[in-house]
This record gives C-alpha cells, structure tokens and sequence, in this order.
C-alpha cells in the first residue's frame, strides 16, 4: 500500500495517498479546481496555468496538476503543508489565467459548436473579469486542414495541447504538434495533412474550447437542445458505451461514455461519425419482388409471403444472422428456427471456425482492461488497430509502459507500436511453437503471456486447421495459468459473441454459413432468411427466395424478394455481448425509420403468420426467456469469469496448416457495415485512406 | 577608497585574450595543476570545500553551487549522472562567458573534471549558445588538446575516473537558457521548460540524475579548490562572497567585462574598471544591474548601492548575472524597456498561459506609451498584468519579462505619465533613441 501522507486543504487536515496531485487530493475533499490542460488520461503537461492553488509559505501559487502530495515539505513547525483552493491569492492568480486566455480568444460564441459545452466558456463565469481590459487588436490564426471529420478555428486555440498529447500518446501517430513559439505558438498537423488516426474524433472531446470541433456535425444543433440515451456501439465487437445524442427523431451525434472497463474515454471514428449513415439507404417499409423489380408492400402482404415460404421443407430453409444484431431479435429468431425445426443456421458470416462449444475458447479472455497487464503478447492473423482500434489503445498503453513485448503473425501492418514481425502464414504459428529464439523465447518466459487471435486466422477454409495450430501454441507456452488467462479471441462483430452464447450456431448434421451459402448456389436451400446478414457472398443467392430482415438497403437487401424493414441500433433496446463476453444494454434513442419496427416484434408477428406464436408478448418476456435460457445474459455490465480453467486442447481441426498469409479481413477500416456503407463522411474517410495508399504506392 | 580586486586575486587571469589561450599557456597560468589530487580527495571534500567557498551560480538564480551539487544522489544507480554546462548565455547585456570560453578554455573544462568527479558524472555537456560559432571552434580545440594530453577521457588527468566532455552547440533560442529547457533541447526536442519538481538531480537529461550549472560558476572551482575555500570566501560581504566576473555595457566610456570582488560598490565598479558614465556620473539616468531581466535602477539608488545578490535584492531588483547596462540620460528609458518587452514577448516559448499571452500584452501596451496614446490608468493597468505574469508561469522567463517593466513603473512613473499628457494635450512627443 501507498504511503500516507497529511495534507492541511483549505483549513482541514487530511491523510491523502503521496502519488496523488494536488488536484486529485483537492478534489477528493470536494473542492473544485478549474483546468484547460490536465486530461486524466494524458501526460500533464502544467502549461494552462488555471489550477494554480496556493501553498501556503511558498513564495508562488502551484500548478495542482504538476504536484503530488509527496513533494509537499512540511511547514517549519513541522505541521503539514497548507493548501488554499479559495484564497484571495488563487482568485487573483486564475482570473489572471482567464484574462490572459480570454484576450486572444474570440468572443464568437454565438455562432460556436461549442457554445454550452465549453469549459472555457464555464470557467469564464466563475473567474471572468466583467469587462475587457485589452486595447490591442487580437490575434487571428489561420485554420488549419485536419481531414473530414476535425474541423479548425484556430484563433479559438488556448494551446492546451491536449491534442498533441492525445495523438502521440494514444493514438500513437505523430502528426499534431505546437509549431512556433510564444504568441505565434499554434497548433497544427504536419504538414496540413490530414489526421490518419483511427480515433482522430476523439480530440474534438478533449479540446476544452471550439478551436477543434466535429465537422460532420457543424452547425447542425446546440446542445441544449439535443435528447440524450446511454448506448452500446455495435461498430465492432468492443461495445464502447456511447451517448448517442438527437433531435427530432435524427441521430445527430454520438459521443463517448466513460467506462474504465471498455472503452476508457475515447471511441473510434466510425463510432463516433457513422450517424450520417443513419439517415440513409434506410428501409422505411416492407417490400415485395414483383417481376424481378422490388416494389412496397405492407407489413401484411410481406408477412404473409415470407411466412408461405418458412411453412416448406425445414431441411431447404437457410437463416444467417449478421454482425450487427441484438440478441433479442438474435434469440427470437433462434427460437422461432427452434420450433420450425430448422437446423441450418448460423451467427458467423464470415464462416470463421469460432469453438462455440465452450465459452472461454471464444472469448476475449484477458479482458480489454486486462490485456494491459499481459508481458507479452502475440497477434495471430490480427489487426486490432482497424479490427478493435480500442483493444489496440490498450496494447499500445502496455507498450508504452515498457514492460510489454509484442509479436505478430500475419500480415505486417502499421499498429502504432513496435513488434516482432516471426511469421506470415498458419504454418508460421507452428514454427513459432517449436521456436525457441528471439521473442519466442520472451514470449516462454513471460510470466503473463497472450495470444490474440483475429478473425484472419480464423476465417476461411483453413480456419479449424489454424485454430488448432493456435491452440497448441498457446498450450506450449503456457498462456493460461492460475489467474491469468490469455486467450484471446478478437471478434469483430458486434453480435458475434451474443450469437454463440445462445448457439446461434448449426444443429448438429445441419449447415453452417458457407455450406449454406454453395447449397443455395446449388438449388438445394431455396430458401434464405437473413437477419441483417450483409457480408455474406450474395451471389450466391440469386437463385434463393430471400428473406431480408435489415434497416439499410444494402448487398442483403438487393438479392432480397422480401424485405421486412428492421430498426438500427440506435433505434432499438438491445442487448450486445462484447468480445469479452461483457452483456451490456442499448437503448433506443429514437423511432424506427417509417413503418419499419424493431427486429424482435418482427419474428413474433412473422411467428404468429406461421401459427407458432413465440411465448412473449414484450420485450421484458423475451429478456426473461433469454436469461432463463442462458443465464449468462443475466449479468449485465460484468465480465463472468468462468471457475474452471479453459481447456485448449480439443479447439480446431488436426491438418497441415495453410500456406496462405493471414490478414485482417478488414480491409476497410470506415466501411465495414451496411450504416458505414451508407454514410458519406465514412465514404469520404475512406476515400482519403485509399488516395493516401494510392499516393504512397507511386 | 573601495580596494579593489589585485591582479593576484584573479581566477581569469586571461580574461582579455592578452595571452595564449591554449593548453601551454593555459597550464603556466596555473590551470590543470594538482587536478588528479583534487580528485584523489573525495567527491564529499569537492563539494564540502565548494560550500564552504560560499559559491553562488553566477547564472542568475544565485542557488549555492555546493548545496546544488549535494542534491544528487550519493550513488549512482541505474541511471548514470550528467553534468551539463549552461553556455547558452543570451541575456541581453551579458558577454562573460563568451570570454572566459574563448581566452580561458581550460578553466572551463578542467570545472567540468572536477564538478564532474564531485557529483559522480563521467559524461558533461556543455550546451553552447547558438550565435557562439567561433567560440564553438575554439572550445573544441581546447577540449581537444586536453583530450590529447590525457586531461579529460579515459583516467582523466591520471585521477583515475573516467570522463568526456561534448559540446553541443544550441539553434539560438534564448528560452534554451532555462535550465530544463536546455535539456529538453539536448535531447533533441523542443525547447520549452519542464515542470518541476522533478528537479533535474533527480530526473534530468534523459530522465537521469543532472546537475545544470553556469560556465562561469564551473570555471571557478578548480582554482577555488587550489587557493581554498578561505580565500575565495575572503571577498565579498557575508552570503555574497567571492570574485565574480562583471559586463559593464552601454553609456560608459569603456566597456569591458572584469573580474572584480562581490560587493563592490556600482559606483566604483563604473568609475575604475568601465572608464566611467559618458558624460559623467552625474549623466547617469539609470542602471540595470544584472542583466535585461532584473528592474532597473535609477541613479540615486546607483550612487551607493553594492554589486551582490542581497543588496539589489534590497533594491528590488538583483543581481542575475551581473551585466551591469548603464543608460545615461539621452536614453528614452520608456523605449529602452519597451525594447525588452519585445525581446521577452519574441522569446517566449508559447507553452504556458501567463507568459504566452501576457508578454505580447505588455509589449504592445509598452509601445503605446512609448509614443504616449494611452491612457494614465493604464500605467496601473501594466503594472497588474505585469502581477498577472510574475511568478505564474512554469519557468522564470515570465518573471523576466515582468520585472523590466515594473522597474520601469516603479522608478519612472512620472516620465509615463509626461507622456502620455503630451499626447493628450497634442504636444509633440518627442521619442529618443533607445541606444
């Protein structure tokens, strides 16, 4: 345990940890202390000046930020130092702060995004001086080009550098920086170029004044008069908790929600500018294949077609539910193929040979807060920085720390940290396993080892042959041992994990994905039931009868012959299953789009067409249901941490494993889903992305 | 009659250049001599011996050089310790070590051996001032004739420890003066101070143990160690004591840097060794005493006050490093400090507030009561902003930038305030030049 130390705050004497700043003690006794700079979770950089407290004998005020309660000495007499947050000497010393800020700072906030929201705008109340005392012209700076989604109005700056700080430590590109000096100090991207990060959006959060603001967002609303509902982000498998913002019925932002366990502060691009996707290609009504042509119907009609073609031969009927589903409807559905009799179902569109028979053999066992502790990690067939960009905030943070190593197997890429590049192919996790050199060796002597296995190695014909390589070299160095397991699976949809742990999976005899899909090429499914399912290969298809259950007109719904229009997930309550196995709830911060409805009550009407009603009227009974059925989705905002010790052996198919690269099946990072696809600030991102690989490859 | 400091009492005995700079002439003058029995004492005898000498850093905090030095841990861990050597002298008016740099070389880096050895560093930087090009050659020759004779690298001097010495010549920015901005910028990055604490002997150049110290408070150990504390400590009044080297500039008829005693009254320090005030004494306007930074003083307080640390301080101002700017009464005072404000506002690093902001505030207010478009009640509007700078910044560029101004203020209110009735009563305002 930490060292006590006692500490005299405003006229009471506490005992206060000695790692502590100032400012956390101060703030442990509830007293406020203003800042611009300090950022929890970035470096303190001690250069706003506005937390300046006053210690008592000290010939200056102190940075609150800078200090710790240890370097405290105490006074003469030997009673503990004397801190002042409220003294006439800090007044002074932070409506001096204020001042000197404010002279240079335009007084536009009448036409700011970030009127309401801005913490100088806050402060200014509490310390503000009523009137100006500056004669002299103020500064102007020119804007400065950050790429679509960061917009500048640099004469706002007060060079905090919470975003140069953001962007070298946690995003880990260097590509914002303060250039110049003095009053010519401005902040800028090298260059102008714009921002490569993954999680570029997040310095719009940390920029405590309107100087970097959301660019697909400009103007759009004030804050006061935006709803407000606490979500889950289903744009990867993390479950970032966000705050998904509204007005009139339209998604007009989604910002992050601090949750130390997930997504810390920070959420990914895609998250954060995906809305605008939100708006468009949505389907607001059911549709019927009419002569080759897709026209609207009602619910009645297109209940009533589906229906006719489900009540067939169960053995011809394919259902896949896609990457972006809540397990409600996920659980519906399954409990309606459960009473229809129909076996070949899936959760896995990408095929990956995921062991759905054990819980811990799919999950991200080591946690997204826990992979920080790991000494040593190895990434199979894996990309987190475009797969999970929040995971690989959190390997990078272990990097950073200096006590982490990582190695890669697959396809070498840029993941903001160093690694050991030991191998590209399947048969190289075998190599591997057998090694004993170079950081196969650090990797043997870790004493908490990981591997994290992507959906890369997983996917595709070979994948129960490179899962069982996985298996056996994760087995060979011993990566689970008592209180520490580092397994990882990195999943990359947000239903997946929710989809296996009710088995969403093929009965046994039954088919799973690709056997659906070449059974459908070959006539012997006719028909398919997709449930949002849009990264499969539809060309398959096209001699199916199409079922598609979705809220975006997207590849599922073009081979579609009918389309019952679902809910986004901004519009409906659900349950998400992260990566570790984390159940945590959405909720609905707007209506369905038209006559769409959301997706469970969709099955329960499509089940009573069918005349085998499912036993739930709402939503609640359905929860019920679920959590009777797999108690594991009772426990919500937990991680369950399984008794019994994961037993590896068993997991994939014995066989020469393949020669083929292992890559992220991502391969582009803005339009990995039917609401990305159909969001113009994504597309433009990703415009700019291939113009850069474009550009380089010249 | 003040005695001043005799010839024999002298550190930088070639403080002009009169003689050879090299290593010969250089060991006749009494450099590198007993060096290896100096060290063959112990690192506890150097640095008791330093404090005993009452050695204050002659880079213008003034901080006891031997308790600076006791600061550093008494083992070397992990991490090695540094010595570096402030020779990023920009302070407007200050020009000492540039001479002791270019004719006295080997005092410098033989204080680098020593200090070196004292506070367990086998490594010493010295940052050099960007402008200090011909300096630059000149010191690398030096230190490579020492490194030819055996003085410094391997077995230094015969004293058995090990030490090199690099020069790493600065981009010339002035704020790379500050001690942990010089680190930073030894480092490779850009130059803006760190906070502290953690002081740098405990995490400094490179996050390992440093000490930072002056060349000139370097350059005086070893002859302090040969002659004893005793003799050094016999100059000056208590708490000030020893020999330091003075820049007399501006309205004198000789310009010079000299050697003298602290302590030594500004009077005679103008009168013997600067060939007196243009003009006369009674045409002194007023003096800075130690360097741009420091408030000036006007003449009454120049007529008897004593050239140490605590009597300028009694006098609001200090003595920094004891460049002495001596203005006699054709300087327009007002443009003279405007002209700093605008040195401070240029040098500013831009990372914290008070300092980014206030200095460009102060310099423009400056320049309007230059020409007297202001307003009376902004005299006292200045003097506030000036507060608003002063002792809120993470390093003391912004304190530097404050106390011209409020000396200014302080002494010279009422020629502000002419001025500004001038211009208000659409009289001529006659601007001077500021030289």
């Amino acid at each position: 345990m930490t060292d006590l130390c006692k500490i005299n705050i405003d006229g009471t004497e506490y005992e206060m940890p000695g790692e502590l700043t100032l400012m956390q003690a101060c703030e442990e006794t509830g007293a406020e202390i203003p800042r611009f700079c300090y950022h929890e979770r970035l470096s303190v950089a001690g250069n706003c000046r506005m937390c300046l407290v006053e210690w008592v004998g000290a010939p200056k005020p102190q940075a609150s930020c800078a200090l710790q309660v240890k370097d405290l000495r105490p006074n003469r007499d030997g009673t503990p130092a004397n801190i002042r947050t409220n003294s006439e000497t800090v007044r002074k010393a932070r409506e001096g702060v204020m001042e000197f800020l404010l002279i240079n700072h335009p007084l536009d906030c009448p036409i700011c995004d970030q009127g309401g929201e801005c913490d100088l705008q806050d402060q200014a109340m509490v310390y503000g001086r009523s009137g100006s005392r500056f004669e002299e012209n103020k500064r102007a700076v020119d804007d400065k080009h950050m790429g679509p989604l960061v917009k500048t109005i640099m004469t706002r700056c007060i060079q905090c550098t919470r975003c140069v700080r953001f962007v070298t430590e946690v995003a880990g590109v260097q590509e914002i920086g303060l250039a110049s000096r003095g009053e010519d100090a401005e902040i800028t991207t090298y260059l102008e170029q714009s921002l490569t990060s993954e999680l570029s959006g997040n310095v719009i959060d940390l920029c405590p004044v309107g100087a970097l603001t959301s660019r697909p967002y400009a103007f759009n609303a004030r804050p006061w008069e935006l709803d407000s509902v606490q979500s889950i982000d289903v744009m990867d498998a993390v479950g970032s908790n966000i705050r998904v913002d509204s007005r009139t019925g339209r998604v007009l932002r989604i910002l992050p929600i601090i949750n130390d366990d997930v997504n810390e502060e920070w959420i990914s691009d895609k998250t954060r500018f995906v809305w605008d996707g939100l708006g468009r290609q949505r389907l607001d009504r059911p549709y019927i294949r009419k002569n080759g042509k897709l026209s609207a119907a009602s619910w009645d009609e297109a209940l009533g077609v589906a229906a006719g073609k489900l009540s067939g031969d169960t053995g011809h009927i394919g259902v896949l539910a896609g990457d972006l589903c809540d397990a409600e409807s996920m659980k519906a559905l399954k409990d309606l193929c459960d009473v229809m009799g129909i076996g070949n179902k899936d959760c896995r569109q990408d095929a990956a040979a995921l062991p759905a028979h054990s819980r811990g053999a799919y999950l991200f066992n080591s946690t997204v807060a826990g992979i920080e502790n790991a000494d040593a990690i190895l990434l199979i067939g894996a990309n987190p920085r475009i797969e999970a960009p929040l995971v690989n905030t959190r390997i990078r943070k272990a990097w950073l720390s200096g006590t982490t190593r990582i190695g890669l197997i697959g396809e070498a890429a840029d993941l903001t940290y160093e690694y050991d590049h030991v191998g590209v192919t399947a048969q190289d996790i075998a190599d591997f396993t057998n090694s004993t050199k170079g950081f196969a060796r650090e990797f043997q002597s870790a004493r908490r080892s990981a591997v994290i296995i992507g959906m890369g190695a997983l996917a595709g014909s070979g994948g129960a042959r490179t899962l069982k390589a996985c298996a056996d070299l994760a087995d060979g160095f011993g990566v689970i041992t008592d209180g520490w397991n580092g397994w990882n699976i990195l999943h990359n949809a947000a239903a997946r994990v929710g989809g296996l742990d009710m088995g969403f999976i093929p009965n046994d005899g039954s088919r799973s994905t690709s056997e659906i899909l070449d059974s459908a090429q070959s006539g012997d499914i006719k028909t398919v039931y997709l449930l949002g399912a849009d990264e499969v290969n539809t060309s398959k298809l096209r001699d199916a009868f199409v079922i598609y259950q979705g809220s975006h007109g997207d590849v599922g719904a073009h081979v579609a012959d009918v389309i019952l229009p679902g809910a986004a997930y901004t519009e409906k309550d659900g349950l998400y299953v992260n990566l570790e196995g984390r159940v945590q709830m959405g909720v609905a911060a707007v209506a369905p789009k038209g006559e769409a409805r959301v997706d469970w009550a969709i099955i329960r009407a499509l089940s009573a067409r069918l005349g085998k009603a499912l036993p739930y009227d709402n939503i609640e009974e359905l929860r019920e249901k679920l959590f009777v059925d797999h108690p594991v989705f009772a426990s919500i905002d937990h991680v369950a941490a399984s008794d019994e010790r994961l037993d590896l052996s068993g997991l994939g198919d014995v066989g020469e494993p393949g020669e083929e690269i292992l890559k992220s099946p991502i391969t582009d990072f803005y339009l990995t889903n039917p609401i990305a696809r159909a969001s113009a600030t994504m597309a433009e991102c990703s415009d700019l992305i291939h113009a850069e690989i474009r550009e380089a490859a010249q | 009659m003040v005695k001043l400091l005799e010839d024999k009492d002298r550190i930088f005995t070639n403080l002009y250049g009169l003689q050879d700079w090299r290593l010969g002439a250089a060991k006749e003058r009494g450099a590198w001599f007993g060096t290896a029995e100096m060290i063959g004492k112990g690192h506890d005898w150097i640095i008791d011996q330093v404090k005993a000498s009452g050695l204050r850093g002659r880079g213008g905090a003034g901080f006891p050089t031997g308790l600076k030095w006791s600061f550093m841990p008494r083992e070397v861990g992990k991490r090695p310790h540094y010595l570096v050597v402030n020779a990023d002298e920009s302070e407007p008016g200050t020009c000492k070590d540039r001479d002791m740099m270019r004719h006295d070389p080997h005092l410098l880096i033989e204080g680098c051996l020593v200090a070196s050895y004292a506070i367990r560093a086998h490594a010493c930087y010295i940052y050099l001032r960007g402008e200090y090009v011909l300096e630059r050659y000149r010191l690398q020759a030096a230190i490579d004739e020492a490194y030819a004779a055996g003085l410094v690298g391997r077995n230094a001097s015969g004293s058995g420890w090990d030490f090199d010495v690099y020069v790493h010549h600065g981009a010339g920015a002035y704020i790379c003066g500050e001690e942990t901005a010089l680190l930073e910028s030894l480092e490779g990055k850009k130059g803006q101070p760190r906070l502290k604490p953690p002081f740098p002997a405990n995490t400094g150049l490179y996050g390992c143990p440093t000490t930072v110290n002056n060349v000139e408070s370097i350059a005086v150990v070893p002859t302090i160690l040969r002659r004893g504390a005793e003799w050094f400590a016999s100059f000056g009044r208590d708490n000030n004591r020893g020999t330091k080297v003075f820049s007399v500039s501006g309205h004198v008829n000789r310009p010079c840097n000299v050697e003298e005693a602290l302590s030594i009254p500004l009077k005679t320090l103008i009168e013997e060794h600067a060939g007196g005030v243009r003009g006369g004494w009674d045409n002194l306007k007023a003096v800075i005493p130690g360097g741009s930074s420091v408030p000036l003083i006007p003449k009454k307080i120049c007529d008897t006050v004593l050239m140490d640390f605590d009597a300028l301080r009694d006098h609001q101002s200090g003595l920094g490093t004891a460049a002495v700017i001596v203005m006699d009464k054709s300087v327009d005072i007002i443009k003279a400090i405007a002209r700093l404000s605008y040195f401070y506002k240029h040098e500013s690093c831009g990372q914290c507030t008070p300092c980014r902001e206030g200095t460009g505030w102060m310099w423009r207010v400056m320049e309007r009561m230059v020409r007297g478009e202001a307003e009376t009640a902004e005299i006292d509007m200045l003097l506030d902003v000036t507060r608003q700078v002063e002792g809120h910044t993470i390093c003391a560029l912004g304190d530097a930038a404050a106390w011209p101004v409020q000396g200014l203020i302080r002494h010279f209110r009422h020629e502000i305030e002419e001025r500004i009735d001038l211009y208000r009563n659409d009289k001529p305002v006659f601007v001077q030049a500021a030289e």
